[in-house]
């Protein structure tokens, strides 16, 4: 028993070690096809990316960031090269197929927020488990639980129209949240916030990292980049930098491993 | 389930003015339907009402003067059926008749009179088995039988009119009393009411006391079969059969179509229903020309909605919506409109001809006319369901091109910020 116990932590410290590829790609390539035009746009990217992770994606504009995160969240078709997903090769599949996978792995948080305008802040954020078949009272119950944290307890009620941008973000980012996924892609989530909510949206997103969750930001801003662990650059659709941010690594790096 | 409906109804709700208007069209296309089948349906029971005091498969036999000569005897001979025609005719077709009988109809009225009242009304011998070929509604009493034709009797059943009219009294009853036919004593066993001629004055009175009375002797001026035919054309075998019969017998020209006549009541009721039918079918091409007019209006807002809705679409399958759920979701919205607004057309044409029907047989107590021209106009529970059927047919196809369209939305195009 005694020689048992301190086995237990070697594994797990090699599981933190070695941590599971979450996301990874090789040699993706990606064009657009318009008419007799064709747009190369992503041209052999190699990413790899351990669960738990935090990191952000930048680039100029038009250098293929949503595309390649349409790519990693399933919503487009890559031409060439691998892409691995909680190590299952996603391929050309079933538009069934990729809506039940984007239910069970990703979330999705975009710029614009893009809630139902017409369902109150808690259907919305209720609504991935409506398509996961969770009874409504289950999935009501789950959603209020995720305002509350969210700190939007008193606004569950309330049309996307009436709420401010920051708190459209949140009820974005918990409707991200109810399914569990394992991973998280933010399309420019803090694009149409000022400042200050930024930071508070970003403070959200670290949190979300802690418990756990992989989490991808594509971003133009360079301190909201510099709050994650990790910066990818593109440039032409290849990968111009990638390197870690070791300042801020160390204090969320722990947090992953404190609750894996 | 519940879920899923309400998840309809909370987008429904959403375009609440849309879905009205566009319920209204499949609406208003149920309620011509209804309102034109429940029309024909009227029609048709005004024409049954014609036929209701006939047994429907009748053969009423009349005779006139010859038209040519033929077999060394002149054009113009008077042609008189005997109670001998009646016995062959019987004996001969024993398989093809359900009842047969003898008329002996005075010509003219007779005046007929009780106490100080007095009228002149219709006189007609007849035998039993009539009551089973002329349906009337016994009110009183009895019909003629067996003993009043075998014994000679002096019985009469009168009309409901004709007791009005010479029973002033209402309280006093007809049964049992006596009424003189040209002076004669005939004693009153029944009264009733001709379901078709509610105002008919008429008196029915033993055939052979009305041959012996009215010097008939053994003469019959008409005679009425109610055949066991079910098709026209066996009745009509029947009524060749019987017409050669009696060609032969009076030595009348094959030809010769006036001098013996015969109505076939089968014959006319299904020509009659024929038309009918062809009535219905016709409404039915209409009501659903109409059906499907409204269809391609539903279909075309739907397809304008779900353009409008491409970016709802494109969110819901982002967070996992199956193309399966969405064509779920447009399909059940269009069947909820469709199914919706056409209930409730459903609903007002069937109103509307409750109410008419309800006008209608008010009106026919005091107008009998009415009755036969229109009557009871309604839809029955067949019609309902099958405009319930094709209804949610019609939801369906209205929503089938709109949901192709909603479930081929590629969410990246649709949550593309412009
Ligand atoms: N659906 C599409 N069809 C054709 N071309 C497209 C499509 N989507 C994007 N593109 C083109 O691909 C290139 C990369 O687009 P993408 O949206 O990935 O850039 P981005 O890095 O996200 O830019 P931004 O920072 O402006 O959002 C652009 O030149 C764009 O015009
Ligand atoms: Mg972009």
């Amino acid at each position: 028993m005694q020689s048992f116990y301190p086995l237990e932590t070697i594994t797990i410290k090699e599981k933190v070690i070695m941590s599971q590829s979450i996301i990874r790609v090789n040699q993706l390539h990606k064009s657009y096809v318009t008419g007799s035009n064709s747009l190369h746009v992503l041209k052999g990217l190699d990413i790899d990316i351990k669960e738990g992770e935090m990191v952000s994606i930048m680039g100029s504009s038009g250098s293929g960031k949503s595309t390649l995160l349409n790519i990693l969240g399933i919503l487009d078709n890559y031409d060439q090269g691998e892409y691995y997903l909680n190590d299952i090769l996603i391929q050309k599949m079933s538009e069934r197929k990729a809506a039940a996978f984007r239910n069970k792995y990703i979330g999705f948080i975009f710029q614009s927020f893009n809630l139902i305008s017409f369902k109150n802040a808690m259907e919305n954020v209720a609504l991935p488990l409506y398509y996961k078949g969770v009874s409504r009272k289950k999935r009501n119950a789950k959603a209020l639980e995720l305002l509350d944290r969210l700190g939007l307890k008193d606004w569950w009620n309330h049309l996307p129209s009436e709420l401010s941008g920051g708190q459209k973000q949140r009820i974005a980012i918990a409707r991200s949240l109810i399914s569990e996924p394992k991973v998280i892609l933010a399309d420019e989530p803090t694009g149409a916030l000022d400042t200050q909510t930024s930071y508070e949206v970003l403070e959200i997103l670290k949190e979300v990292n802690s418990t756990g969750i992989t989490v991808i930001i594509v971003t133009h801003e360079n301190d909201i980049a510099n709050m994650t662990q990790r910066i990818i650059r593109l440039k032409d659709g290849i990968i111009e930098s990638n390197h870690t941010n070791v300042p801020l690594a160390d204090k969320s790096s722990h947090a992953i491993y404190v609750n894996p | 389930m519940i879920d899923y409906i309400q998840e309809i109804f909370s987008t429904l709700r959403q375009n609440k003015l849309r879905a009205i208007m566009t319920g209204f069209s499949v609406a208003w296309g149920i309620f011509m339907l209804i309102i034109l089948l429940g029309s024909g349906k009227g029609l048709e029971n005004g024409m049954e009402f014609n036929f209701r005091n006939t047994s429907k498969n009748a053969l009423w036999i009349w005779s006139r003067r010859t038209q040519v000569a033929h077999d060394g005897l002149k054009a113009g001979r008077r042609i008189n059926f005997t109670v001998a025609d009646g016995d062959i005719l019987k004996r001969k077709f024993e398989d093809d008749m359900d009842n047969f009988s003898g008329r002996f109809h005075l010509w003219g009225d007779y005046a007929v009179t009780y106490k100080n009242e007095y009228g002149d009304f219709r006189i007609e011998g007849i035998m039993p088995e009539f009551k089973k070929i002329q349906l009337v509604d016994m009110l009183q009493g009895r019909y003629i039988n067996e003993f009043d034709i075998k014994q000679f009797r002096k019985s009469i059943i009168i009309s409901e009119p004709v007791q009005k009219h010479l029973f002033k009294d209402e309280e006093e009853k007809p049964i049992g009393k006596y009424i003189r036919v040209n002076g004669v004593p005939f004693m009153v066993v029944g009264t009733f009411l001709d379901p078709e001629d509610k105002d008919k004055k008429q008196l029915y009175m033993p055939l052979t006391t009305t041959q012996r009375i009215f010097n008939g002797n053994n003469r019959l001026t008409e005679m009425a079969i109610s055949t066991n035919a079910t098709t026209v054309a066996e009745n009509k075998r029947i009524e060749d059969e019987v017409r050669d019969l009696l060609i032969e017998r009076h030595r009348v020209a094959p030809d010769d179509k006036q001098a013996i006549g015969i109505w076939n009541t089968l014959e006319n009721f299904k020509q009659a229903q024929g038309v009918f039918a062809g009535i219905r079918m016709f409404v039915w091409v209409i009501g659903i020309m109409t059906i499907i007019a409204g269809i391609v209006g539903v279909s075309n807002i739907m397809i304008i909605l779900v353009k409008e809705r491409t970016k709802e679409i494109g969110i819901r399958k982002a967070i996992g919506a199956s193309p399966f759920s969405i064509i779920r979701l447009v399909l059940s919205e269009s069947v909820l409109i469709t199914a919706l607004a056409g209930l409730m057309g459903l609903i007002a044409g069937m109103g509307l001809l409750a109410g008419v029907s309800a006008i209608l047989q008010q009106v026919a107590v005091e107008n009998q006319d009415v009755q036969r021209a229109f009557f009871n106009p309604s839809a029955d529970f067949n019609v309902a369901l099958s405009a319930l059927v094709i209804l949610v047919t019609a939801g369906l196809i209205a929503g089938y091109i709109p949901a192709r369209k909603a479930a081929a939305i590629r969410p990246i195009e649709a949550l593309h910020d412009e």
